[in-house]
């Protein structure tokens, strides 16, 4: 059967995508998928950092959209995880080296041999964006509950929409469940109202993340991070699996579960 | 900020958040500045009224939405004529 394209998008920059990417990956490939990352930020590519891998690039994406290398020398395969595989974005051109059907052209290809094609989209609504958007299967809406966040990831779903590749489905990242319990951040279920699509995880804020990618190594390895569980718990969606929504209300106070008592519970 | 804003939570800023993303959010989606809105509703009451007879202070006219379905929702109140009543 060929493999699924996963597309990672958000509209805004900053929020995330390239965290998300490298994490589902490699949760996905933790589970036995065999997956390659596509990083489709042209000029500004960052997903080789993230996993690690800046030490081994030879060949990047516009090589093998240009013919200078066959696909498979392209690939940099991650030592640590055998069926995880990248093929970074080249550095000194721009997002017009690649067109949408270069995309699809190459997507297919990939589909031949891997479970998974995870695509790590640039941020913002033009060239970059289209490229990663035209093979995508599935699509995944990243945001932070932050008001500037929630409006792109609104807008960037109405696009995706328009290119019929919808329904996107959200993840929801950097969530402090201490200001949400305080009224000082947008909950899930308030992002989830204005957006009105479907949830496919909430990554909470966590330390780890930063520190794991200081070393280059994806937080989803980390059994002992939230956000690694988090990660791995969307992974496991993705394979069709039930897995229930992570409960932070192990941590909440007296007045929460006084509330929760009078229904007016989260 | 009354004492009933407060005991509600309506004061905290996450209330406020959402408050202002889900007006942005309906007129980021359907292309339609704050002011263009109230240009519609003149317009909408001049041609009606040419018809039929209405309230023209009464007359509502908003955006609402109903899952990621945009709806532009008007309440224009009939004025009552005499003819009816013969």
């Amino acid at each position: 059967m060929p493999g699924t394209v996963l597309t990672i998008t958000s509209g805004k920059g900053g929020v995330g995508k390239t965290t998300a990417t490298a994490n589902i990956a490699a949760a996905l490939a933790k589970l036995g998928q065999k997956v390659v990352c596509l990083d489709a930020d042209i000029g500004l590519r960052n997903l080789d950092l993230v996993l690690g891998l800046e030490n081994r690039i030879v060949y990047d994406l516009v090589d093998v959209v240009e013919g200078r290398c066959r696909l498979r020398q392209a690939l940099i395969r991650d030592k640590r995880l055998p069926n995880l595989f990248l093929i970074p974005a080249a550095q000194t051109r721009d997002k017009t080296a690649v067109s949408p059907t270069d995309m699809v052209h190459l997507c297919n290809e990939l589909k031949q041999e891997f479970d998974w094609i995870l695509i790590d989209s640039p941020a913002g609504i033009e060239r970059g964006f289209r490229n990663a958007i035209a093979p995508a299967d599935q699509v995944v809406v990243v945001t932070n509950p932050e008001v500037s966040a929630v409006r792109d990831a609104d807008r960037i779903i109405g696009l995706i929409e328009a290119e019929e590749k919808g329904p996107a489905r959200l993840l929801l990242n950097r969530l402090n469940p201490q200001m949400v319990r305080n009224g000082d951040m947008l909950d899930a279920d308030d992002v989830l109202e204005l957006l009105a699509i479907d949830l496919l995880g909430v990554v909470p804020e966590d330390e780890a993340v930063v520190v794991s990618t200081n070393r280059g190594m994806p937080v989803a390895l980390d059994e002992k991070s939230r956000a690694g569980q988090a990660f791995r718990n969307v992974a496991r969606r993705l394979l069709g699996e039930d897995v229930p929504f992570m409960d932070w209300d192990s941590e909440s106070g007296f007045l929460q579960r006084l509330g929760r008592l009078f229904g007016r519970g989260d | 900020m009354g004492w009933l804003d407060r005991l509600t939570g309506r004061d905290k800023s996450a209330h406020k958040a959402k408050d202002r993303l889900r007006l942005v959010l309906i007129h980021d989606r359907t292309d339609l500045a704050p002011g263009q809105l109230d240009a519609l509703k003149d317009e909408l009451i001049a041609v009606i009224s040419r018809y039929i007879e209405i309230e023209p202070q009464a007359v509502e006219i908003q955006l609402s939405q109903d899952g990621r379905e945009q709806y532009l929702v008007a309440n224009i109140p009939l004025r009552p004529t005499r003819r009816a009543r013969k």
